[in-house]
């Protein structure tokens, strides 16, 4: 529980003469869920997308088991076992929810041009587990009535949570979840809730979320990261930061 | 009104405007210089009456829209119909159907119908092969026919200047097919769309410029000829066979008939189109294309789950070029000669046609579109001047009414067992 999994030190991303991330620090350690929280336009998804590979960041560390990994592509990292959802959903939507869960676990399966052709033993193995880890998260994340449904004509909230069984056919240590309830209802929250709490208790998985809803944030961190403006404002336990007057200052505006 | 009129008058100029030029006037030699002249009343009565037309119409417009508005309400095909007829499931029989009929039918046809055949096949393990890459992986590739010249120099070369047999030389020109693919396909797969459309195309072209005036070993322009035919195990089909060897007439006690090679030439061919449908049928079932699907929705996501998206458009890539190298190869021995203008910009053209026409990644429609463009132009012989007129029509309103293409496919879906 107390091993450090990733830490980031010194972390900036500059867009030309924007700064948008500037000397931000993190620390999470393994099976914790931390959040990273912040106004509008903090400078949060972009923390995520250098973290994730999608931009190089301009400057500082991020280790993951620490071996750096700042700089690497993508796919590099996500193989590491660092992956995440999207803001706005981004599942494959004309495949059906199946398929989903199928494509990623693509690098565990038996991709070997031949066997495929032939179907031979092995690869018909590694397709039907492929398929039943799937039916297990479908059931997990309750969406193994809509199994054969294509992605794109499930609701919001079955969206949200297919992208989150995804994430998590790719055997990952570190999911990241980028406003995961983002447009859920309560009852919805709830769930999520439970889901990321059962992820991290049933999987180990450690989790870095986003999000702006409080309420939940506060009950389900271990740890919250405050930035504003790129740069990093506070950082500490849910207490703490509900005490912070600079992170209710910049939340607030000053009186 | 007054626009209307307006509008109505512009156009019929337009008619004149366009055709006029096209198809009024003739040029002919007269002695050393040339000469226009007239087309003969005849034609010009025709474009007079087809401005006339087209002043009505477009001064008509909102009638015309109003009448087509509600005709239009009833389609032409039932959805439940079309929606039967893009199931994987239809289209797997209607394909076995159609191979038992390709299997009979060379017996009972006549020569010139079962050659056309063979070219038509030729055709359709091209446009398998680019449906891999444009229909499934979603890579618009321009320079496919750069890839089909290499399979047949690969032939063409190996067996002129070693000597070998078309069976060996198949699995080598697909490999090295496979492998100009795969080089040229690293350096632009990061590109993507229109930009990825445009490199492909200069690389067609510089395949196509390197084989002209590489003279000393592909014979520049003149190419290589007498290429020999594939043989039945060792068995020619020509009348009279080479030192050592045997004919198929002789060795079966036959009367020698050039008929035989022509049915012979023409099942190679099917064997290869076969082959090639098993394999995308396959493919389609398998992770990786699978993973193309999805890299051709989301490439962002895919990322984020793990999956190299330069490794698996390089597979789609390296396969589609193999196909073009076992149809070049083919082609190579049933023309039995090769020349660099056999490969230039317009067959690539033609083959992406016969896969949009066909509806992207479905095979039947590969198979329905290649026999359109190949037959057409072929039975179309007497009216050749207008051929390209008819082309360019035919993809007009293709794109009108059917802009999915003749037969879409629906994507076989994995399905949950109950």
């Amino acid at each position: 529980m107390s091993r450090e999994i990733l830490q980031v030190s010194g972390l900036s991303m500059r867009f030309g003469g924007l700064l948008a991330v500037n000397g931000v620090a993190l620390t999470v350690k393994e099976k914790q869920v931390v959040a990273l929280i912040g106004p509008n336009g903090a400078g949060k998804t972009t923390v995520f997308n250098c973290l994730t590979g999608f931009y190089k960041p301009s400057g500082g560390t991020i280790l993951l088991d620490g071996q750096p990994i700042q700089g690497l592509a993508g796919h590099q990292i996500a193989r590491k076992g660092v992956v995440r959802t999207f803001q706005n959903v981004r599942l494959f939507k004309e495949m059906t929810a199946l398929e989903n869960l199928l494509i990623a676990q693509h690098r565990h399966l038996n991709t070997n041009f031949f066997a495929g052709l032939f179907k031979t033993p092995s690869f018909r193995r590694s397709e039907k587990e492929a398929m039943e880890r799937a039916q297990y998260w479908l059931e997990k994340v309750n969406l193994t009535e809509f199994a054969n449904r294509t992605a794109g004509t499930l609701a919001y909230g079955q969206q949200r949570r297919l992208e989150i069984a995804r994430c998590m056919m790719t055997q990952p240590r570190i999911i990241m979840l980028d406003e995961p309830a983002a447009g859920l209802n309560p009852k919805e929250t709830e769930d999520l809730k439970a889901l990321i709490a059962y992820l991290r208790e049933s999987h180990n998985v450690t989790v870095l979320l986003i999000e702006h809803d409080m309420k939940l944030v506060m009950s389900i961190s271990d740890h919250i990261v405050v930035i504003n403006q790129g740069t990093p404002l506070a950082d500490g336990t849910p207490e703490e930061i509900r005490g912070n007057p600079d992170v209710i200052k910049a939340y607030l505006g000053e009186a | 009104m007054n626009r209307n009129l307006k509008q109505a008058f512009f156009s019929a100029l337009l008619v004149w405007a366009v055709a006029f030029p096209v198809l009024g006037l003739k040029l002919s030699i007269d002695g050393i210089s040339l000469v226009v002249h007239s087309q003969g009343s005849f034609t010009i009565g025709i474009i007079a009456a087809c401005s006339v037309l087209m002043f009505l119409r477009v001064l008509f417009d909102k009638q015309w829209s109003a009448v087509m508005g509600r005709r239009s309400e009833r389609k032409l095909v039932p959805p439940s119909v079309s929606n039967f007829l893009t199931l994987p499931k239809t289209q797997r029989w209607v394909i076995m159907g159609l191979i038992v009929a390709a299997l009979i039918w060379p017996f009972f046809g006549s020569r010139g119908a079962v050659d056309i055949a063979t070219l038509i096949l030729i055709y359709v393990l091209l446009g398998l092969g680019l449906n891999i890459v444009v229909g499934l992986a979603g890579l618009l590739d321009l320079g496919y026919v750069g890839f089909y010249a290499v399979g047949a120099y690969s032939y063409a070369m190996l067996s002129h200047y070693l000597g070998w047999s078309f069976w060996v030389c198949l699995p080598i020109a697909g490999l090295m097919a496979a492998t100009f693919g795969f080089l040229l396909g690293f350096p632009v797969l990061r590109l993507r769309g229109d930009y990825l459309a445009i490199v492909t195309l200069g690389f067609g072209e510089i395949i196509r410029l390197f084989l002209r005036n590489l003279t000393d070993w592909t014979g520049g322009p003149n190419g290589i000829s007498n290429i020999p035919k594939p043989e039945f195990f060792g068995l020619t089909f020509e009348r009279r066979a080479a030192e050592g060897m045997q004919t198929f007439h002789e060795f079966f006690g036959l009367e020698y008939n050039s008929i035989n090679k022509v049915i012979f030439l023409y099942l190679v061919a099917l064997l290869l189109a076969l082959l090639a449908l098993f394999v995308i049928n396959r493919l389609l079932r398998m992770p990786i294309g699978r993973a193309w699907e999805a890299l051709r929705e989301d490439e962002i996501a895919c990322r984020a789950l793990g999956l190299n998206p330069t490794v698996i458009k390089l597979s789609a890539f390296t396969l589609g070029a193999c196909f073009a190298g076992f149809a070049g190869s083919f082609f190579a021995a049933r023309q039995g000669l090769v020349t660099p203008e056999s490969f230039t910009f317009i067959e690539s053209a033609i083959i992406l046609a016969i896969v949009v026409l066909g509806g992207m990644g479905s095979q039947l429609g590969v198979i329905l579109a290649a026999i359109v463009m190949i037959l057409l132009p072929e039975m179309m012989r007497e009216f050749s001047e207008y051929r390209m007129l008819m082309f360019g029509a035919l993809m007009v309103l293709m794109m009108i009414w059917r802009p999915q293409g003749l037969l879409p496919m629906q994507r076989p879906h994995m399905e949950l067992p109950r």
